[in-house]
């Protein structure tokens, strides 16, 4: 557990080289193992992934709380669980 | 809740995409337990998509063997399993796609002194047999032990389908009173059946199956859904429970199970 800027992180998933849609399937399975209102770390590929992965997990009802970009051109996105 | 492998989560990666099924669905389907009666028409793809999803459990009851006039529908045989108990023949299908599931094979016809004991130990139950006995006894047994079915059946172009929540939905009898006298219908070898309904059938039952499973949707329950494949035309007949039906009516006359005598099989499982 840690905190990036004001948000607590529950657990993180590093999909960087991971393609559509097991990203969303990692996404998936972390936010099936923490509890509502838990915050959830990915790290998503530009491009595809980060197109969407989060529009996915909004469309299930998650929260997209922050989305950053990383010195690599990855992203952060930071996913409070519904 | 389940720990799925890197293999299981590919395998099962279409599934779990799904909002309405995601890791929780398929958690529930690999601890489910469904039985399919009727290796035939309706079963074969029943058991391969069941297979296919990761159901845990799946028993089948069948005890005749595959012969080749069954090849040009029943889906899950082959012509080098001509001969071979269709239980097994399915099995060794099923296994192929899935090796993590695990298949219980039943030798037997239904009777009336056996359906509880066998139906006893699943939590869902897929009618697929081909004649009006047979469809009668799983629904009377499923109402007694409060096992939730999908019936289905189908002849020449047709087929219908319809699932049953004892206590809480229209069962069989709700709409079929008693089965048809001996000799009234067709047999299937008199009337044909095209082999693709079966698939067609089969699937709406298979579908059936993992949405009650998973809980997604809503089941087709208090609707009797019939299909004619010489137009395509689907229909959606409204259903409820009747107080006077004589299995799960307010006052039920029938407190045993039956083995009616068997007749033809219009509208059957085939």
């Amino acid at each position: 557990m840690s905190t990036t800027g004001k948000h607590r992180i529950d657990a993180r998933r590093d999909c960087r080289g991971v393609g559509c849609p097991m990203n969303l399937v990692y996404t998936k399975v972390e936010l099936a193992r923490i509890a509502p209102g838990e915050v959830l770390e990915v790290i998503l590929d530009d491009g595809a992934p980060i197109g969407n992965v989060p529009r996915s997990v909004v469309k299930e009802g998650h929260e997209v709380v922050a989305k950053h970009r990383l010195p690599d051109g990855a992203w952060q996105v930071l996913i409070r669980k519904a | 809740m389940i720990d799925f492998s890197e293999e299981q989560l590919q395998r099962y990666s279409r599934h779990i995409l799904l909002a309405d099924v995601g890791v929780e669905g398929q958690a529930r389907l690999a601890e489910a337990r469904v039985l399919v009666v009727g290796a035939g028409g309706l079963g074969a793809p029943v058991c391969l998509y069941l297979a296919a999803a990761g159901v845990g459990t799946i028993g089948i009851v069948d005890a005749d063997c595959v012969e080749i006039s069954n090849l040009q529908r029943q889906i899950c045989h082959f012509t080098h399993n001509i001969g071979d108990a269709k239980a097994d023949s399915a099995r060794e299908k099923m296994l192929a796609i899935n090796p993590e599931i695990t298949v219980n094979v039943h030798y037997e016809y239904l009777r009336a002194d056996n359906v509880l004991g066998i139906i006893g130990g699943y939590d869902f139950v897929v009618e697929g047999t081909d004649n009006f006995p047979a469809k009668f006894l799983v629904n009377d047994a499923c109402i007694m032990a409060k096992v939730p079915f999908c019936h289905g059946g189908i002849l020449r172009f047709r087929g219908q389908a319809m699932t049953v929540i004892p206590g809480e939905s229209a069962c069989y009898r709700c709409v079929f009173r008693e089965p048809p006298p001996p000799d009234a219908v067709p047999s299937c070898s008199e009337a044909g059946v095209l082999g693709a309904i079966a698939g067609m059938l089969g699937s709406i039952q298979a579908a059936e199956t993992l949405k009650f499973i998973t809980g997604a949707g809503r089941l087709l329950t208090d609707a009797l859904l019939t299909f004619d494949a010489k137009d395509m035309e689907f229909r959606k007949i409204p259903l409820s429970c009747q107080e006077d039906c004589p299995v799960c009516g307010e006052a039920p006359e029938i407190d045993s199970l039956i083995d009616y005598e068997q007749g033809g099989c219009a509208l059957a499982g085939a």
